[in-house]
């Protein structure tokens, strides 16, 4: 099978889908003649052309919204944040219109658009550039959101999403443009609300999301060392949300680590830790503990970052601390 | 100017001040948006009809002269003052009033309410409720109109409060830039709740906001429909045949309070400013008009009147039969309506 990056991944399943369906447009800051702020479109504008592959001013609201009033009319927008953190500016867009825009109509104006773009934190940014959303967006009735992982998930889903008749927030990340996984050359998609189990272990689950997900590897990877089996249990969707698949991991494991990039306070690990305490508070057999980034705005300096950033050394602590080890 | 001209041929001569037919269904449709209005009123009050509920009275010129110009296939997007552009759009009384009752047969199926009427059927997109966030919304029709290559237009109606909006700016930017079929028709009402423009914009002739986005624009008396239809007219033209947007400021005057928990006038209106106002009446303009021109006898008004008193009359026996959504205890929930209507419409269940 091929291996290509997550980068790749993601500019082939829209080229995919904007060559089978001429409903399905690019729009966002550098998309076109920059070839993308992170050339996920390199090439667009030469295939595509002008029309299909639009450059905006800097205008997160007023782009979002000519995404949402193009998708009432029928076209099936691909809206390109150069990052979520740029994206609050369009959040009314995204909340008051794209999500409520069915329900206020009685159902009469779907709204079939993709918000995407990276989540999350890169490498010293600081505060504004280093954020992860998910936990905002999940919290809106009429959202679907989705992080992938892996390159293999970010171009089967975004097919879906693409697909898909709701408004959809894909998280991307910086982080995961450069990383390679196998991905077919076949067509295929990955179905919106399902979990992934990618890895099988006994003793404890990891349940986790986007950028964490390879850090749950490799922390599976580390503890397989010492005896220790993890299950992994990829959330990928966020909303809706893969409640059985968290489940079931946990009654066989008795054990949950929840690891998510954002923060702490209503984040989404709180939500999934709702689900455990719902529907496994018999199997447990200690606390589920929540690995997230620290409750401060991002810093600068590198050892203050690394400080606030759930990571590889944190998770693997986490999983130690659910299994009485320490 | 005879009433079998067709009403096609009308829309393309904005300003036919002699032709009776066309004056009189233009009549019709003001004198409907202010008899449905006063029953709104009337059905507040009585606590049929809940929530934010702004009505449109004095303004209705400015509504029916637009829509006058336009195409069933051209679309329409609004605020949440929104019950006169339905009206005027050909939206039926009884949908809208039964949605304003918050019952089924509503044409947003009681999950709107006053603020949000849709209608897919007349490419009407709807009443929306945050200052400022249809306008980009028209822009993306505009866009999707271009993408298409269609030849329709885009009508977005806003308050005069809203061009001190981001939104706006951003909006008409990209109208401008990418030269979209659209028309933004500023209703400029004076006051945005109780904050006068003077108040709040930099700039009092607030249609100059246009020159920022190479924007062609006018201004133009809203409570006289005639020159309505001719702002409007020219600007869907350009639109249509040259896909070049056009700010439009029509001035005209609300009558009414805010919304229905407002005074009417107060401490940011004296009563004197109402009054003077009301001598201008939009309807009262029309009929003065066409009773000088020998267009409109006392009787044939009478009957006007009466007839559509009856159908605003029906509109609300329709609602109050309509079957309404679980008020108190979800397990005496209504049959028709049960429960799961909630859930409805949050997502569509498809893909493409
Ligand atoms: C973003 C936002 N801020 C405030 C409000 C509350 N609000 C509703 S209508 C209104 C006044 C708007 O005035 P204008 O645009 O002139 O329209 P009009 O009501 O006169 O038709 C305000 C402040 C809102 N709905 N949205
Ligand atoms: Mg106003």
């Amino acid at each position: 099978m091929p291996v290509i990056t997550y980068r790749d991944a993601l500019g082939a399943a829209i080229r995919e889908e904007m060559q089978r369906d001429d409903r399905v447009f690019l729009m966002g800051e550098e998309v076109a003649v920059y070839q993308g702020a992170y050339k996920v479109s390199k090439g667009f504008l030469q295939e595509f052309g002008e029309m299909r592959v639009v450059d905006t001013p800097i205008t997160e609201l007023g782009f979002a919204g000519v995404g949402v009033g193009a998708a009432m009319v029928g076209l099936r927008p691909v809206i390109e944040f150069m990052t979520w953190n740029f994206a609050l500016l369009a959040l009314d867009q995204v909340v008051n219109a794209a999500a409520k825009m069915l329900y206020m109509s009685g159902g009469q104006y779907k709204i079939p658009i993709v918000f995407r773009g990276p989540n999350g934190a890169a490498l010293q940014l600081s505060a504004q550039h280093s954020q992860a959303w998910e936990s905002w967006l999940a919290h809106i009735p009429g959202l679907k959101v989705i992080a992938p992982g892996t390159p293999y998930d970010a171009k089967g889903l975004l097919k879906s999403a693409i697909r898909d008749d709701n408004p959809v927030c894909f998280l991307e990340g910086e982080m995961l443009y450069n990383t390679k996984g196998e991905v077919p050359d076949e067509e295929y998609l990955i179905p919106l609300g399902k979990a992934d189990l990618k890895r099988q272990g006994e003793h404890c689950s990891i349940i986790t999301h986007g950028k964490m997900v390879l850090v749950a590897m490799q922390a599976a990877d580390q503890l397989a060392k010492e005896g220790i089996n993890i299950d992994v249990v990829d959330l990928r969707t966020i909303r809706p949300m893969d409640v059985e698949a968290i489940g079931e991991s946990v009654r066989k494991t008795n054990r949950a680590v929840v690891l998510e990039e954002g923060w702490e306070i209503c984040g989404v690990g709180a939500q999934v830790v709702d689900y455990i305490q719902r529907d496994c508070f018999d199997y447990l057999d200690a606390p589920v503990i929540r690995v997230h980034q620290a409750d401060t705005p991002m810093p600068y300096a590198k050892g203050l970052e690394r400080a606030a950033k759930p990571d590889l050394p944190k998770a693997i602590a986490a999983v130690r601390k659910v299994m009485y080890l320490d | 100017m005879t009433a079998t001209r067709t009403a096609a041929k009308r829309k393309s001569d904005p300003a036919p001040q002699g032709d009776a037919a066309l004056n009189l269904e233009m009549l019709r449709s003001m004198l409907l948006q202010r008899r449905f209005e006063e029953r709104c009123a009337e059905a507040y009050a009585l606590g049929k009809i809940g929530g934010f509920c702004h009505l449109y009275i004095g303004q209705e010129a400015v509504s029916t002269g637009t829509m006058s110009m336009l195409r069933p296939d051209d679309y329409v997007i609004t605020t949440y003052r929104d019950h006169g552009p339905a009206l005027a759009r050909g939206m039926t009384p009884r949908s809208v009033m039964a949605e304003l009752f918050g019952r089924q047969d509503g044409c947003s199926r009681g999950k709107g309410g006053s603020m949000h009427l849709f209608d897919a059927n007349t490419n009407f997109l709807g009443g929306h409720g945050i200052v400022g966030g249809h306008v980009p919304l028209a822009t993306g029709v505009g866009f999707a109109i271009k993408y298409r290559g269609g030849d329709q237009v885009m009508v977005c109606f806003m308050g005069e409060s809203v061009v001190n909006t981001g939104a706006f700016h951003e909006a008409l930017n990209m109208a401008g830039l990418w030269k979209l079929p659209c028309v933004f028709i500023i209703e400029n009402n004076r006051y945005g709740m109780g904050t006068a423009l003077e108040r709040a914009s930099a700039i009092h002739d607030i249609y100059e906001r246009g020159a920022a986005y190479n924007m062609p624009r006018n201004q133009c008396d809203g409570q006289d429909v005639f020159a309505v239809r001719q702002a409007v007219g020219e600007a869907v033209e350009r639109a249509r045949k040259e896909q070049i947007p056009t700010l439009l400021e029509i001035r005209t005057y609300r009558f009414m309070g805010h919304s229905m928990s407002d005074a009417v006038s107060g401490t940011y209106r004296p009563k004197s400013e109402l009054e003077e106002q009301m001598k201008r009446d939009p309807i009262t303009l029309l009929r003065t008009h066409m009773q000088e021109a020998g267009q409109l006898t006392d009787e044939q008004l009478q009957k006007l009147d009466e007839e559509l008193k009856a159908i605003v009359q029906d509109s609300w026996d329709f609602a109050e039969a309509s079957p309404e959504l679980p008020v108190e205890d979800f397990a005496e929930a209504s049959p028709e309506l049960p429960v799961e209507a909630l859930y409805e419409d949050v997502y569509a269940d498809t893909t493409t």
